[in-house]
């Protein structure tokens, strides 16, 4: 039990650790890719414009000055707006941006679960209403039993 | 699964592809388009550079209004600074505005920028860029003339102004014969 605990523990602190040390030492590749250039509208990483090249300078001197992540996004958004945001904030309406996808998914994954479910019970079931014949193998339908039979027959003949 | 049920989820189901076809609709058909010549000016109100004091575009009815949308990185909107600093001086009087709306820039270079430039006809700040849409710039510099009665009037003129485009069109929304 302490074993499992510990472990969880230290998963906890691979995926927690590093997205605390993201936030709290930026680096300026991180923030490119997190934000967009607000007159072409590209990752800033990406983008080329006069504008992106001047967030860039903005964003190091910012580094440099020990600001955090969300503090540099946050001066960037009263700049630009919120359009600046490669993502959309988790918080207020643009929370539903994150919520929609997942709760889809489950939906989805649900639906499609249940659909399998019921297609296997309809087999089995359909399996069962057959029923097994005297030498313990599932019998063919009538007709096509019959069928089969005279086919044999017109075959040996 | 009921009859019923299966008929609720099946209509859900449908509503929920219906509405994402027409966001997906909307999102590629409504663009933001340029604001006919001859009609009303889109309204704004925004504060004025480095100062929360807000100027409302409806507030200068009965001026001819000079609207120029520029950036501090942008090359062309310094070469034609002075040519609008110009004309605001010559014109202020005979109930011209020259206004400039500054956007997708930061506070700290629009300010230096006027300060360089020496302007000193009104500047306001769009900082989300709300007006770009609704006079449909693309890029800076951009010029809309808007006359006494608020309809834009002449020449939208996208790209750097020259000074005959600027008198021409100061006289058309001042109704004098260009």
């Amino acid at each position: 039990m302490t074993r499992q605990l510990l472990a969880a523990l230290v998963v906890a602190l691979a995926v927690v650790a590093p997205a605390a040390a993201s936030e709290e030492h930026p680096t300026l590749p991180e923030l490119e890719r997190e934000l967009i250039c607000p007159t072409c509208h590209e990752s800033l990483a990406a983008s080329t414009s006069p504008v992106a090249e001047r967030m860039r300078v903005f964003i190091r001197a910012r580094i440099a000055a020990g600001d955090t992540k969300s503090e540099i996004k946050s001066k960037l958004v009263d700049q630009f707006g919120e359009s600046v945001l490669a993502a959309p904030p988790k918080s207020g309406f643009n929370l539903l941006a994150w919520i929609l996808p997942l709760a889809g998914i489950v939906l989805a994954a649900g639906v499609i679960g249940a659909l399998a479910y019921r297609w296997s019970r309809g087999r089995k079931a359909d399996d069962e209403a057959l029923g097994p014949s005297a030498n313990g193998r599932f019998s063919l339908d009538p007709e096509l039993e019959r069928r089969l039979d005279e086919e044999l027959a017109r075959y040996d003949a | 699964m009921s009859g019923r049920l299966r008929i609720v989820l099946q209509v859900a189901a449908v509503s929920v592809v219906a509405l994402l076809l027409a966001l997906l609709g909307w999102q590629v058909f409504h663009k933001d388009k340029e604001p006919d010549l001859g009609g009303a000016a889109p309204n704004f109100t925004l504060p004025h550079l480095g100062s929360d004091q807000e100027l409302d575009l409806a507030s200068l009815r009965g001026k001819a209004v000079v609207l120029n949308f520029w950036a501090s990185w942008c090359g062309p909107c310094k070469d034609e600074a002075p040519l609008l600093e110009s004309a605001w001086k010559r014109y202020k009087d005979q109930g011209v505005v020259v206004l400039g709306v500054d956007a997708q820039d930061f506070d700290v270079d629009a300010q230096r920028f006027v300060e360089r430039a020496g302007i000193t006809y009104p500047v306001v700040r769009d900082k989300h860029g709300s007006t770009l849409g609704h006079y449909g710039v693309t890029g800076f510099p951009e010029t809309w003339f808007i006359d006494a009665r608020g309809k834009l009037v002449g020449e939208h003129v996208s790209g750097p102004l020259t000074e005959e485009d600027l008198e021409r069109n100061i006289k058309i929304a001042l109704g004098e014969p260009a």
